[in-house]
């Protein structure tokens, strides 16, 4: 393992040679999408130049090899989520597919008129929209777990949410605009003492630590390569095995079957199964090659010095009366959320963006979350492996700069 | 004078923080409302019509600076215009903002201040969501106007 050292990992990242209005990139958006590794670039190049062709059927070399490093790349998946069959992995084009392929699916199977789905008041849109279409066609109900001003989930309100007609809870494990980190494995042993399953929305939380979805017992995880400095359009959903083998197909088509006639079509096992179409392959193994290059990093150092970058960014901040944070979880990891008084966070973006600084700037998909703070948007810096100290005081410096624009 | 002073410049930052006009009319001959779904820009323009000149102008909602003050000046310089004269003013508003060369004669009075928009792209979805707001209201669309 390689010691730590945000300045050198920082190298590895071909985007940091860009200026942006002739200063450096000071990127704190990796919430939204993370920056690629050099080696991701090269894996991909290096695919398409040697191994590229369909996957699955061929039976020549090209097709052969592709096949293997799409499933090494499944592989590369299981071991990273700490389970230990690559079964229990199926490839979708993100977090926001995978959630919206289980909804679906264990709709179909699970889910009757009067059975409740429960989500929480911390959900990203993509977790809450699939479970509204599915409720509204089985008959169901949604309920949302309440949270308290900190942006910390009621376990209390939880537990008594959680009835003999729940089915499903679907949580984020790290908010995507607080940064709350939810105490997963506590609700999935209340979930499960209940009767209900438990989806994760990983999406978030995977690229400040890897995860071991044994030992949260959830029965589904969700994520997208590209915020894990992964491809776009690739991300994958572990699934416990005996629940993927009781869900019906997601869609139907090439890939998914195992004969078809006019009259009647089997399906192919799980994973294929639920992989209709020619996949992702590129994506997929690009994604595997940056799961290897993740695993060779020192994530006990990492952790920590994420969180010493977020409490540089709290600490910058609380400088200026002028900034209220917007949430202040018990445990948070990777995400400050904030507002100015009297500068819309939109103004504040275009301002950052001319120093060279890339924040975000709106709801965050979370409009129910905004709307319990009664705000219509906050400014959210977020950062990843990559972050230095230097980023922060440059956003800060930022900020200055944006209230001087403002006169305030 | 740099991007950032021009677009936020003290009049369009005073018209953001004390936006004139705001408010609704009491039973307006036409309203609209206008939503920029990428920002949560919300807003509300109520008129009052008489003789096919536009008496009054009102707006209501929340959205940043530029969008703010764009509203603000946009109830400003309609009132007293005729209802033909609105898309002429928009088209010529448009091009300031989008930085097209379209020569115009048309003068803008206090909206010519959000020239500085054209240097941010980005921003021009802002400084329009009140003008789309404004036709949607004269032409009576019932649906929300929205800037995607």
């Amino acid at each position: 393992m390689k010691k730590f050292d945000p300045h050198a990992l920082r190298r590895e990242f071909p985007i940091f040679n860009r200026k942006i209005f002739g200063k450096p990139l000071t990127y704190l958006d990796s919430a939204a999408s993370a920056q690629k590794p050099r080696i991701l670039l090269e894996s991909l190049k290096s695919f398409f130049e040697n191994h590229y062709a369909n996957i699955h059927r061929g039976v020549y070399l090209l097709s052969f090899e592709a096949t293997e490093m799409y499933e090494a790349a499944r592989n590369k998946v299981a071991q990273y989520l700490g389970t230990q069959n690559p079964k229990e992995i199926v490839f979708v084009r993100g977090a926001t597919e995978g959630i919206n392929l289980v909804a679906t699916c264990f709709g179909k199977t699970f889910v009757h008129e009067g059975d409740e789905i429960l989500i929480s008041h911390l959900e990203h849109h993509s977790n809450i929209v699939p479970w509204q279409m599915m409720v509204e066609e089985r008959g169901a109900h949604l309920k949302v777990i309440p949270i308290n001003q900190n942006g910390d989930l009621d376990l209390e309100a939880y537990q008594k949410l959680l009835t003999k007609k729940t089915r499903m809870v679907a949580v984020t494990h790290v908010s995507n605009a607080l940064g709350t980190v939810n105490p997963i494995r506590t609700l999935s042993d209340l979930a499960h003492k209940r009767g209900a399953k438990i989806l994760v929305d990983g999406a978030q939380a995977l690229a400040h630590a890897p995860t071991n979805v044994c030992e949260l017992d959830c029965d589904f995880y969700v994520f997208s390569g590209h915020k894990l400095y992964g491809p776009n359009g690739i991300g994958a959903v572990y699934g416990k095995k005996e629940l993927w083998e009781k869900l019906p197909p997601y869609q139907g088509g090439g890939d998914m079957i195992e004969s078809v006639t006019f009259e009647k079509t089997t399906y192919a096992h799980v994973p294929q199964k639920f992989e209709a179409g020619t996949p992702n392959i590129a994506g997929a193994i690009g994604l595997g090659a940056v799961i290897d290059f993740l695993k060779t990093l020192d994530w006990e150092s990492i952790k920590i010095h994420e969180k010493n970058m977020v409490d540089l960014i709290l600490k910058g901040l609380a400088e200026f009366p002028q900034v209220k944070l917007i949430g202040m979880p018990t445990q948070r990891m990777g995400v400050v959320s904030f507002v100015i008084d009297a500068i819309h966070p939109h103004d504040i973006g275009t301002i950052l963006d001319r120093e060279g600084i890339a924040i975000r700037a709106g709801h965050h998909c979370a409009q129910p979350l905004m709307d319990f703070f009664k705000i219509p948007a906050t400014v959210r810096a977020s950062v990843g492996i990559y972050t230095t100290p230097e980023d922060i005081q440059t956003f800060i410096v930022g900020i200055k700069k944006v209230l001087e624009v403002f006169k305030l | 004078m740099s991007d950032l002073e021009d677009l936020y410049q003290e009049l369009i930052l005073d018209h953001s923080r004390h936006p004139r006009n705001f408010g609704h009319i009491e039973k307006p001959t036409c309203e609209a409302q206008g939503y920029n779904p990428l920002c949560g820009d919300k807003i509300n323009l109520s008129i009052k019509i008489q003789d096919g000149v536009i008496n009054d102008v009102k707006f209501e909602g929340s959205g940043c600076a530029i969008s703010t003050a764009a509203a603000s000046m946009l109830t400003e310089e309609m009132k007293g215009k005729k209802i033909n004269e609105v898309d002429p003013i928009f088209q010529a508003f448009h091009s300031l903002v989008t930085g097209s060369d379209k020569k115009t004669d048309i003068d803008l009075g206090k909206l010519a201040s959000m020239e500085g928009v054209k240097e941010f792209p980005m921003r021009v979805k802002c400084a329009t969501l009140s003008w789309h707001t404004l036709k949607a209201a004269l032409e009576k669309k019932e649906e929300i106007v929205s800037t995607e």
